[in-house]
């Protein structure tokens, strides 16, 4: 999907669970750089997504004998991060609403469509590092509960049936929030390059 | 697209359409509706835009050499990352 998602490699459970050092340390080898940036992501700090880092391959190498092998081993780092990010992002803001709630509670506003058709911009325009810039803070925006399964989905290119499982989600909760998000997102790009369009016809 | 339209349960499908993973029969009316719709076809075109933005842009920075050394040390698998250099 994007450069940066993780090719499922192959490891040994067997090594892992009796405490194989050279074995972890592939593991962390791996994983780590994807994990890290998701938690940067969710939490927007870099402090916090260190800590994010740490705690989940601790509680990794912890647990790692009680895994079970239920969903695969990325899956189940993505759900150890994930949970101790949210964690995180409750103790700062704990006026936020939970991930874990099926029923979401603004469902009933979506907001009204934009209709900009914005594709014609010419490529260059759209990779700037200004555009970028403005992708990373339209995620941002997103509320946790659409954030997490849009990074999770369409950033770390997880597909569908892994997004249910790290998030404990149902799948029409996964589908309901991915499409809301990306709805959300296409509406904030269709306002910022909208404003382009009306500025170059002015031009 | 917006709400008073009658076209608004296609709203519903528009992830799985992007995806590719629509069911056939829904995907035909989608299509159909599509051609006569202006509105549709734009808000089509530019959610595919913007995924596709999100997918070839990854702005995120990769970790920082020094939190992978710290996470090493933390995880007592120093002697890992000096093997590697």
């Amino acid at each position: 999907m994007n450069d940066g998602s993780v090719q499922q490699t192959e490891f040994s459970l067997a090594a892992l669970q009796a405490g194989d050092k050279a074995e972890f340390a592939r593991l962390v080898d791996v994983y780590s750089g994807p994990i890290y940036r998701l938690a940067l992501k969710i939490l927007n700090d870099p402090l916090d997504a260190e800590d994010v880092l740490q705690e989940t391959f601790l509680k990794a190498y912890r647990s790692l004998a009680g895994f079970e092998a239920r969903s695969s081993l990325s899956t189940w780092l993505y759900r150890i991060a994930v949970n101790e990010a949210l964690m995180l992002v409750r103790r700062r803001h704990p006026e936020a609403i939970s991930i874990d709630q099926e029923n979401d509670s603004d469902e009933s506003a979506p907001e009204p469509m934009q209709i900009v058709d914005w594709c014609c911009l010419p490529e260059q325009e759209m990779l700037t590092a200004e555009v970028r810039k403005f992708l990373d803070e339209a995620i941002q925006r997103l509320p946790e509960s659409l954030k997490v399964v849009f990074l999770l989905r369409d950033i770390e290119g997880l597909s569908i049936r892994e997004t249910v499982d790290t998030l404990g989600l149902s799948e029409t909760a996964v589908k309901t929030r991915l499409l809301r998000a990306r709805l959300n997102l296409r509406n904030q790009l269709s306002a910022y390059f909208g404003e382009r369009l009306t500025e170059k016809k002015r031009i | 697209m917006s709400e008073q339209l009658p076209c608004k349960h296609l709203v519903e499908s528009l992830s799985d359409y992007v995806d590719g993973t629509l069911d056939e029969n829904l995907c035909s009316e989608l299509e159909r509706h599509l051609r006569e719709c202006e509105d549709c076809r734009v808000v089509v075109d530019t959610l595919r835009k913007t995924i596709d933005l999100y997918h070839h842009t990854n702005p995120t920075p990769s970790m920082p050499v020094e939190v992978r050394d710290r996470l090493y040390q933390r995880l007592n698998l120093e002697s890992f990352l000096k093997k590697r250099g």
